[in-house]
């Protein structure tokens, strides 16, 4: 098939469909090396993916829970379950979007040499993240066990949404990040602090309800508390699921994808230039 | 005449100099915004201001390459060559004008992009044959020929960190030499690899320029633009300044070159032996074996008789022709000339330098670097390497 390419300089914003789907191997090929790349030359490899979140749940039981008090909300759900689904997710979205935003400057010598859809990079990074998301969703599954909390039917069937929920708005920050990345690298810096600080802004280590009622909207702008929430009210029916601010965390996430998406595409042309 | 297959049309590229990162025109940033409000108080006090300069690093470049020719981009460092195929690879988007390419494109801008060291020879093969544009289908089905050209066979399951640099640049070379489109732009990647490596490089490039394909190719190795291109483009400060037939763009790439530089250098003014100008007889290429007479005009002082020494250096910088002859001279103007010896050399160009002996006291006088070129037409190959240097007295 004769195929014609015309290059001129760009004036409208627009995604490329066809060309998103004839490179899409590509975004094969980046996960899959990220993925090799990722424990290579470690001893235990993928077992980190588990280890990590459960070393870090065990440390918030002790110090958040038993040292300063922190409950789950409600006295029948152990600590320790409570804040794993919170970190389940919690890392989830904090890992892809600190890969996404630092994805393009990461393939700085790629993106310098050679055309490819420079969107490429940070989402197929978002889902990356997701085979560790995987792994420590078994410590998840082994949690279940212990503390004996079947799986319910309402958390299996909302948990697909908040996966995708994670994915959109880490995409979506992940996106604006990059592109600001490739020209001021303090997003750099700044990342693990933002990350850092964003647990905290996050229930992931104390439940909703330990905020003021009236307040409470105001955590549900972060799209990680409507995730979050909602995951811990359908496996542990710790409380109810209020349906009305977890849409405003969806409209969020939505919005924050849409903004991250469309200054990544205002900006793409110049990557090359200055990264 | 068919369709071209490539269409350049009034194609530029502007960067703005004088920030401390190059921008492309137009991209100020809100952020830029608030940054220079920010800074324009600091300006007031300091006087101090950060003036934005645009930098056409292509201007206006119109051209139509048909299909099946190759085409070699010839121009001095900075000449815009390097921006130009980074446009038509769509890595950097122009600022002006339009580019029309009928067909797949492969642009190999350097050897080995997106190598990983951590992955092996063989993930590395996938992932960068798939960044360079093949399907899964098409690396699998030249998977051997690609490890069969590279040959690496034996560490194909090692990481390529551990390869040594040799392996490294066949491994990467033999993928992109396995690259299946029809226009193909190279940038300067051929000077990797031992010789018999760089040779086989070359066959490989012919190859392809064989087999109707259109190629596009940047390189300062000008043999290698010659053996492989039919069509040249010279290039100078980011404006096209020659298109039509390689030789011709060859000649105007060497006529174009400044020498004059090392006569009007302190070292040269202030010698007992200053050199004013030096006349190699025009810019014709010498037949194999021919011989040619050099002009030399010189400002003595105090010196009764030099050994007036040329030595012609090739590409790599080596000494292939040394020449010299005893003059008697007189202080102030002298004008000499010096035979060659017959020209057996490859076809190519060879830059000289120039060397003055004061023969009573044994000392030199003044030594000049590239003061100008002697060209030799491609006739007898000689393979590179086996010239030898000899001293001719004549």
């Amino acid at each position: 098939m004769e195929q014609t390419i015309v290059i001129r300089p760009k004036k409208r914003l627009s995604i490329d469909w066809k060309e998103l789907r004839e490179y899409r191997e590509l975004f094969f090929y980046f996960a899959w090396r990220d993925v090799k790349v990722r424990y290579k030359q470690t001893a235990i490899g993928i077992v980190w993916a588990v280890l990590q979140p459960f070393i870090q749940m065990v440390v918030f039981t002790l110090f958040f829970n038993k040292v300063a008090g922190i409950q789950a909300g409600t006295r029948q759900v152990p600590y320790a379950i409570f804040s794993f689904i919170g970190l389940l997710f919690w890392n989830y979205f904090s890992q892809a979007l600190q890969r996404s935003a630092n994805s393009l400057v990461d393939n700085q010598s790629v993106v310098t040499k050679v055309y490819f859809p420079r969107i490429i990079p940070p989402i197929s990074s978002t889902v990356v993240s997701l085979i560790d998301f995987a792994f420590a969703a078994l410590v998840f599954v082994g949690l279940m066990f212990f503390f004996q909390f079947p799986p319910t039917a309402l958390g299996l069937l909302l948990t697909v949404p908040a996966i995708l929920v994670t994915f959109v708005a880490a995409s979506g920050i992940g996106l604006f990040l990059a592109a600001v990345n490739v020209k001021y690298r303090d997003v750099k810096q700044a990342l693990p602090f933002l990350v850092q600080t964003g647990l905290f802004l996050t229930p992931v280590i104390y439940p909703v309800a330990s905020i003021p009622q009236q307040y409470q909207w105001l955590l549900y702008l972060n799209p990680m508390t409507g995730v979050i929430n909602a995951m811990r009210s359908s496996y542990l029916n710790d409380n109810p699921i209020d349906w009305g601010l977890t849409l405003l965390s969806i409209v969020v996430s939505v919005l924050l994808f849409v903004g991250g998406l469309y200054y990544f595409k205002g900006r793409e042309k110049e990557f090359a230039d200055i990264i | 005449m068919s369709n071209p297959v490539i269409q350049i049309k009034n194609l530029s590229k502007a960067y703005m100099i004088g920030h401390e990162q190059q921008a492309a025109v137009g991209t100020m940033t809100f952020r830029d915004t608030l940054t220079n409000i920010a800074r324009k108080p600091i300006e007031l006090i300091t006087g101090h201001q950060l003036k934005k300069e645009k930098f056409w690093a292509l201007k206006d470049v119109n051209l139509d390459i048909e299909k099946g020719d190759v085409v070699g981009i010839i121009g001095r460092n900075g000449s815009g060559k390097s921006t130009l195929l980074k446009v038509l690879s769509r890595i950097v988007e122009p600022t002006e004008g339009e580019i029309t390419m009928h067909g797949r494109v492969a642009s190999l801008l350097e050897v080995g992009t997106g190598f990983h060291p951590e992955l092996t020879g063989r993930e590395n093969i996938y992932f960068n044959g798939a960044i360079l544009g093949m399907t899964r289908k098409e690396i699998k089905a030249k998977f051997d020929e690609i490890v069969a050209f590279s040959e690496v066979e034996k560490f194909l399951d090692t990481p390529v960190k551990f390869y040594s640099s040799g392996m490294y640049v066949r491994l990467a070379f033999a993928v992109a030499a396995h690259l299946d489109p029809d226009i193909l732009i190279v940038d300067e990647v051929l000077a990797v690899g031992d010789a018999a490596f760089q040779k086989k490089c070359l066959g490989k490039m012919k190859d392809v320029a064989g087999e109707g394909r259109t190629v596009l190719f940047v390189s300062h190795n000008m043999a290698a633009v010659q053996s492989l291109c039919n069509k040249g483009v010279v290039m100078q400060s980011g404006k096209m300044k020659y298109t039509g037939s390689i030789v011709g763009a060859i000649e105007k790439y060497n006529i174009q070159e400044d020498f004059s530089s090392a006569l009007k250098s302190a070292k040269n003014l202030d010698s007992k032996a200053a050199v004013k100008s030096v006349e190699f007889g025009g810019n014709i290429a010498h037949k194999y074996g021919s011989k040619s007479e050099i002009l030399v005009n010189l400002n003595i002082r105090k010196i009764q008789k030099i050994r007036l020494v040329i030595n012609l250096l090739n590409s790599s910088g080596q000494v292939v022709l040394s020449f010299g002859k005893i003059f008697q001279v007189e202080d102030g103007d002298n004008r000499l000339t010096l035979q060659t010896p017959s020209l057996r050399l490859n076809g190519g160009s060879y830059r000289a330098n120039l060397v003055v002996f004061d023969e009573q006291r044994s000392s030199v006088e003044n030594f000049l670097e590239e003061i100008g070129v002697v060209r030799v037409e491609k006739s007898v190959i000689i393979p590179s390497g086996l010239e030898e240097t000899i001293y001719h007295e004549v």
